[in-house]
């Protein structure tokens, strides 16, 4: 039977048991649109506006570990996309994205709302194509949900003009796909897993360094295996943390320019770094030559090109996290190497990561959430806000943090809660935000309220852009150039430090959460803290801002200030 | 910093060439010369690219190249016995007699054509590797300064039919 464009369109999303969609409509989408008009098998989500809806497929897709599917029309709706794909991309998120397009005939002619997004996201996407011919409608979307969820997960857009929207053509949508040039790998070279474990077992001052290619590969158990039975301590990347749990005797802590003294001094000492699914970005090796120096470096990655690009790697092992990992556990045994766990111990002990008895820190509130929440999805914004919810958050099984690790975006972290919370609504969904990301989405709280996703957001405001003041105070001489929140044009230009009498922070948070009919709790004194998350958590129906008023020049610390070796911390503010 | 040569299959659609040529200025790798044809197989086309760079860069951008999904095989030429030329035009205009008299005898003596001629311009079509049209242009640079137009393909390259060892030296006409 012949079917339109549109309706196939459906049809592949069925197949794909594609059960939630992220959607905002205009004119070269409408008949996609049209087609998905009262489907009962599609949960299509609206929220108010397009970075924030790929924010929130992105969370969706990272909290259940299915396929986030946006649609969007053609011009400014794709590229507002653009933000939210170089995102997940990065962060390796299974996103297949729809955007309408002008009509092929009128491709080329700077026709309305015409852009050619497939140019624009090709070098942010794993994989980007425009459906030029109705026929090869349904094997593109097959392969672009494949391309998307094998291998390294990624982006796939797939542009869509109008008129093959409305074409009438085949309602089959194949089963099995082959595409020549992309084959993920599904082995593991088992040589190298017994070279692996050799230098292993032999290694006096082993560490594994675990990135979040081990939480993507959902390996958690296996990786708890491998460190429980060869006792050796485990060290993360931000992305990579929860891959076991944090509580746990061999968790040391993260590594990178806000990672702990112990993490970082254990990497600079070790003498076989055994690493899995990171891909040694600048944020987490410090001063290259001096990273990991004494070491034999093991990688394991599923990304050819991730291997020996930034660090060269003495075993490199091409596989997926979950399959390396299993294998290794087959050859694995308890290693002796107990004064090296113990020195490990002795770092963490003589320099936890802690912040200030006294006020209402950071870390009092960060450490109140895990209390508060026995089970939950954590988002992050980015900033300070997102540096301290991964120096003091506790996960395990039970708790998951999403948050943008590569790019680094704001204004991800709430709108992320909203895709996490549509895709497990029993769970738990907490943000942990800045003043300034939070503002970049504030909009989402109406798809929050409409959809009535009781989310716990939590803001944390310093009224500053707070992650870039701090560079500013540490190494630019306190020049606070465009970094206070509370500035008016009252102010004088070379203001280097906030005071009493600095104007009112715009807006009002907590009139602007009831203006949207979400509820709203300022806390400034420590003591009220658990009580307004438990009051956020009893809420069934509503979002709850609370909105923490910390002190304004508080830091992040410890940290490797630029240029420096990974082991070169400052490990306290000045003031303290 | 070397000297190195790549052959890609890839798909033959549009956006492809986009893709590879892109990935080499997003990424910061410099690329000297870049061809791109249909094969026997209309659905590929085969790309000869040659580049300079490090180990290092080379073995990032062959990863790379082959993380694209359009990219169906990366064949590395660097140290494989191969056929390789450059199509080259050069047009010199404003001759004298002298200056065509001294054009045929540099034809003659480089073994490359004149195929158009009329009174005050030569157009000649050299067919060599690259190395022997940087010569060339070298000298006819010198001979005649700003009278010369340039056109050049980019390398083509085909692997060589014999494959042993000795043979390997003859045949690699890269480094004439
Ligand atoms: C979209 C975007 N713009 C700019 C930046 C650069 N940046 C990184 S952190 C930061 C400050 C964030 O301020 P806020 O949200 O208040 O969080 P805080 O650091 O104060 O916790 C900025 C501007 C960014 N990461 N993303
Ligand atoms: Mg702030």
């Amino acid at each position: 039977m012949d079917i339109t464009g549109a309706e196939l369109f459906v049809k592949a999303l069925k197949k794909e048991r594609v059960d939630t969609i992220f959607a905002y409509p205009g004119g070269q989408a409408i008949d996609l649109f049209d087609a998905l008009y009262g489907e009962d098998d599609l949960n299509v989500i609206m929220p108010r506006h397009e970075q924030g809806l790929v924010h929130a497929a992105d969370g969706y897709a990272r909290s259940t570990g299915k396929v986030g599917v946006c649609l969007v029309t053609s011009g400014p709706g794709a590229t507002n996309l653009v933000t939210g794909i170089a995102t997940a991309n990065y962060d390796s998120v299974p996103l297949v994205c729809f955007t309408g397009q002008v009509p092929t005939g009128l491709i080329g002619n700077d026709a309305f709302q015409e852009v050619d997004i497939v140019g624009i996201t090709r070098s942010i996407c794993k994989h980007a194509v425009t459906v030029r011919k109705r026929e090869d409608l349904a094997e593109i979307i097959k392969k672009a949900f494949y391309i998307a969820r094998t291998g390294k997960p990624g982006v796939v857009v797939v542009d869509l003009p109008k008129d093959i929207q409305r074409e009438y053509g085949s309602d089959e949508y194949p089963t099995n796909i082959e595409i020549r040039g992309y084959k993920p790998n599904n082995s593991v070279h088992i040589g190298q897993i017994k070279k692996a474990m050799e230098l292993l077992n032999h290694a006096q001052r082993p560490v594994f360094l675990i990135g979040g290619g081990v939480n993507i590969a959902h390996a958690n158990m296996e990786m708890l295996k491998l460190a429980e039975i060869t006792g050796v301590p485990v060290i993360t990347t931000i992305m990579g943390k929860g891959a076991i749990p944090t509580t746990h005797d061999l968790y040391v802590g993260n590594i990178g320019i806000h990672g702990s003294y112990a993490a970082n001094t254990a990497i600079s000492k070790c003498d076989v770094l055994f690493s899995i699914g990171t891909r040694f970005n600048d944020r987490i090796t410090g001063k290259l030559d001096q990273f990991a120096q004494d070491a034999v470096i093991i990688h394991v990655d599923i990304d050819a090109a991730s291997i020996s690009r930034n660090i060269t790697v003495d075993v490199p092992i091409v596989a997926d996290a979950k399959m390396a990992i299993s294998k290794l556990v087959e050859k694995a045994k308890p290693l002796d190497i107990k004064a090296w766990v113990e020195q490990i111990g002795e770092w963490k002990k003589q320099y936890p990561i802690t912040m200030r008895k006294e006020g209402m820190t950071p870390e009092k509130i960060i450490r109140s959430i895990n209390q508060v929440f026995d089970s939950a999805i954590i988002t992050t914004d980015v900033g300070q806000n997102q540096l301290w919810a991964t120096q003091f958050l506790e996960l395990n099984e039970r708790k998951q943090m999403l948050t943008s690790g590569g790019l680094g975006t704001m204004g991800y972290g709430f709108p992320a809660a909203i895709g996490a919370k549509i895709g497990n609504p029993k769970t738990d969904v907490v943000v942990i935000s800045g003043d300034g990301g939070m503002q970049m989405n504030i909009q989402e709280m109406a798809t929050a309220i409409v959809y009535e996703l009781p989310i716990t957001i939590c803001i944390l405001n310093n009224g500053y852009l707070g992650n870039v003041r701090q560079w500013q105070e540490m190494f630019f001489d306190k020049r606070y150039s465009s970094t206070c929140m509370r500035y008016r044009k009252s102010c004088i230009a070379n203001c280097n430090v906030p005071t009493e009498c600095c104007p009112e922070y715009t807006p009002d948070f907590i009139k602007l959460a009831e203006s949207y009919g979400a509820k709203g709790i300022r806390v400034t004194d420590e003591k009220e803290i658990i009580m307004a998350l438990e009051t956020a958590k009893n809420n069934r129906k509503v979002p709850t801002v609370i909105e923490f008023i910390i002190d304004r020049e508080e830091n992040v610390m410890p940290i490797v200030p630029p240029g420096n070796a990974l082991n070169d911390m400052i490990l306290e503010s000045e003031g303290n | 910093m070397k000297k190195r040569w790549l052959c890609l299959f890839v798909e033959n659609e549009i956006g492809v060439l986009a893709k590879i040529s892109g990935l080499f200025s997003g990424k910061s790798y410099n690329l000297d010369s870049l061809t791109v044809g249909v094969t026997e197989d209309v659905t590929v086309s085969r790309i000869t690219i040659s580049l300079t760079s490090d180990d290092q860069t080379f073995e990032q951008v062959k990863k790379q190249l082959n993380r694209s999904v359009e990219v169906i095989k990366v064949v590395d030429y660097t140290d494989v016995a191969i056929h390789m030329k450059e199509l080259m035009f050069v047009k010199v205009s404003g001759c004298s007699e002298k200056d065509i008299e001294e054009i045929f005898r540099i034809s003659q003596i480089f073994n490359i054509t004149v195929i158009d001629y009329n009174r005050d311009a030569v157009l000649i079509e050299s067919v060599k590797t690259e190395n022997k049209n940087n010569d060339l242009i070298a000298l006819l640079g010198k001979c005649f300064a700003n009278r010369i137009e340039i056109v050049r393909g980019g390398s083509v390259a085909v692997e060589a039919l014999s494959i042993d060892k000795i043979s390997m030296k003859s045949i690699s006409y890269r480094n004439p």
